[in-house]
């Protein structure tokens, strides 16, 4: 994991503890509240809170005010930056305005294509990608230095995370060539995608550990929970990149509508047992979409909860 | 057409010197029109690398040929008799010609020989300059004919800029401020009441911006 950052998320992986994080999405409006009612519900069960940055290219309110407003709050934010929108000059820039408030976490993204948002005829950015995001952050932080060169004293100390999406298949090998790649880049944490389909994320993850990549990132597993068998259905046909195998349709759709939820959230617990037992790895993300108060039991009932302290 | 300009020879080298049977493919079509990858070039670079072979005392074998273009299967078939005998093969085509010529022969290295600029006119013998970046829906109605994508260093829809000068680019002064053209053509046309027309965002889902782009013309398709 190389360099050392204050980041709270990267002290307690360091200090050998499964991390748990979750994420809050930012509203479509000027509702700052939002943030501060989600981030409220979860900030006991998690070691950082994400911040999605326009997530589905849907446009909300930005993912570094959100997280100004959760470390004000004495919270952990991990700031989400995607490529799509911006090119190295506003991505450089918004590091430097997140490190100022001491904002400590960073997941690099390439972001989805706006194709699929609520502002599909526009242009695109992409001048850089996710790989590029991790080099240049870390450019920033180890040699205090932008892209164009620039020398500067004050360096943001981001501890430096990505995703990772192993069911973006068939082929599972690409997908852990490419983890290496934000390794070499100097990736330090990875939250993956989703899981639903385990055997595939076990087949990733002994890739992985047969590398030895799990020794240099730390890997936090993806979970959301399903709440019904319309959201398994509409995961499994219309997400790209996510695979839900259909006996998890059939277990959340065998139960009566009004069971459902609870169905789901015991898969997702199940899921965290089992996921905790595989090598490499090292904690958990738990993406509760518009379901953040969802969180505290999961965690609870996965034996997450209460939280190591730190010294 | 499009419009491209030879690569430097060292970068041809750099990707060639330890192969000892290259074939140079030139194309006879835009590539020639801008005396950058036709049969005229590729006998030029032949020559070149033979040279180079020779002067290091290594026997290479480099031979030329031109296609009449690298951008349709039946041209790019013309290299079906012969294409085996090469270890890599340099085009000097369009990156189209390049990346066809590499499907078709999906087992022979391939090399770009040219760097593919830009769609645009010929001014003069040697001087060409952008005109359209093909983003599939054509402003140039509503423009006085000037296309403000290609010929506006922000692709502003509603310019000029604040740093527009003297008719002359912020970018730099050798480049005409598209926004001039376009205002001083309107006024020629007696069109000036357009250029007061805030035009709305732009549609970018035609352009690159949509990700790789496909015509299917039903109508002539067998």
């Amino acid at each position: 994991m190389s360099a050392t950052t204050p980041s709270k998320l990267q002290k307690m992986l360091m200090a050998g503890h499964l991390a748990v994080t979750s994420e809050v999405g930012p509203p479509r409006s000027a509702d700052g509240a939002v943030i501060e009612h989600k981030a409220k519900i979860i900030k006991d069960y998690v070691d950082a809170i994400n911040v999605t940055d326009n997530q589905t290219s849907v446009c909300r309110l930005c993912s570094l005010a959100a997280c100004i407003r959760i470390k004000l709050m004495g919270l952990e934010p991990v700031l989400q930056m995607v490529t799509r929108d911006r090119n190295r000059i506003a991505l450089q820039s918004d590091i430097l305005g997140a490190s100022s408030f001491g904002i400590n976490n960073i997941l690099c993204l390439t972001g989805d294509h706006q194709h699929f948002g609520d502002h599909p005829t526009c242009a695109n950015v992409f001048d850089l990608d996710s790989a590029q995001l991790i080099q240049t952050v870390r450019m920033m932080r180890d040699e205090g230095k932008l892209l164009g060169g620039f020398e500067f004293e004050v360096r943001p100390q981001m501890f430096i995370g990505a995703a990772a999406n192993p069911f973006a298949g068939p082929n599972v090998a690409i997908r852990v060539a490419r983890l290496g790649k934000k390794v070499a880049a100097g990736v330090q944490f990875v939250q993956t995608q989703c899981i639903y389909n385990l055997d595939t994320f076990k087949t990733f993850m002994q890739m992985v550990v047969d590398r030895g990549l799990d020794q240099q990132v730390a890997i936090l597993a993806g979970i959301t929970p399903l709440k019904n068998v319309g959201m398994a259905k509409y995961m499994q046909k219309r997400v790209p990149g996510i695979d839900v195998p259909d006996e998890i349709v059939k277990r959340i759709g065998g139960v009566p509508k009004e069971k459902q939820a609870e169905e789901g959230l015991k898969l997702a617990v199940e899921q965290i047992q089992e996921l905790k037992e595989v090598p490499g790895v090292r904690g958990f993300h738990i993406m509760a979409i518009e379901w953040e108060e969802k969180v505290p039991e999961i965690t609870q009932a996965a034996g997450l909860y209460p939280r190591p302290k730190l010294d | 057409m499009i419009k491209a300009k030879p690569k430097p020879l060292e970068e041809i080298l750099e990707n060639v010197k330890d192969f000892r049977k290259l074939l140079i493919a030139g194309c006879d079509g835009c590539v020639t029109v801008c005396e950058a990858g036709g049969l005229k070039e590729a006998k030029v670079l032949a020559s070149s690398l033979r040279l180079y072979f020779t002067q290091a005392g290594q026997s290479a074998q480099v031979d030329e040929t031109t296609l009449t273009r690298q951008c349709e299967k039946e041209y790019l078939a013309q290299l079906s008799d012969n294409i085996d005998q090469y270890d890599a093969v340099v085009s000097l085509a369009c990156g189209c010609g390049v990346q066809y010529l590499a499907e078709m022969y999906n087992q022979k290295i391939v090399f770009p020989g040219v760097d593919t600029c830009f769609m645009g006119v010929n001014e003069e013998r040697g001087l060409y300059s952008e005109r359209c970046q093909a983003c599939g829906r054509c402003i140039l109605a509503e423009t006085g004919g000037i296309c403000p994508i290609a010929r506006c260093s922000k692709r502003m829809l509603n310019g000029p800029c604040g740093g527009s000068e003297g008719g002359k680019c912020e970018v730099n002064k050798d480049i005409p401020c598209g926004w001039e053209l376009i205002y001083e053509r309107l006024k020629t046309l007696g069109q000036l009441d357009r250029f007061e027309k805030p035009i709305d965002p732009k549609d970018w889902t035609t352009s690159r911006d949509g990700g790789p782009r496909k015509i299917v013309r039903e109508d002539l398709r067998i």
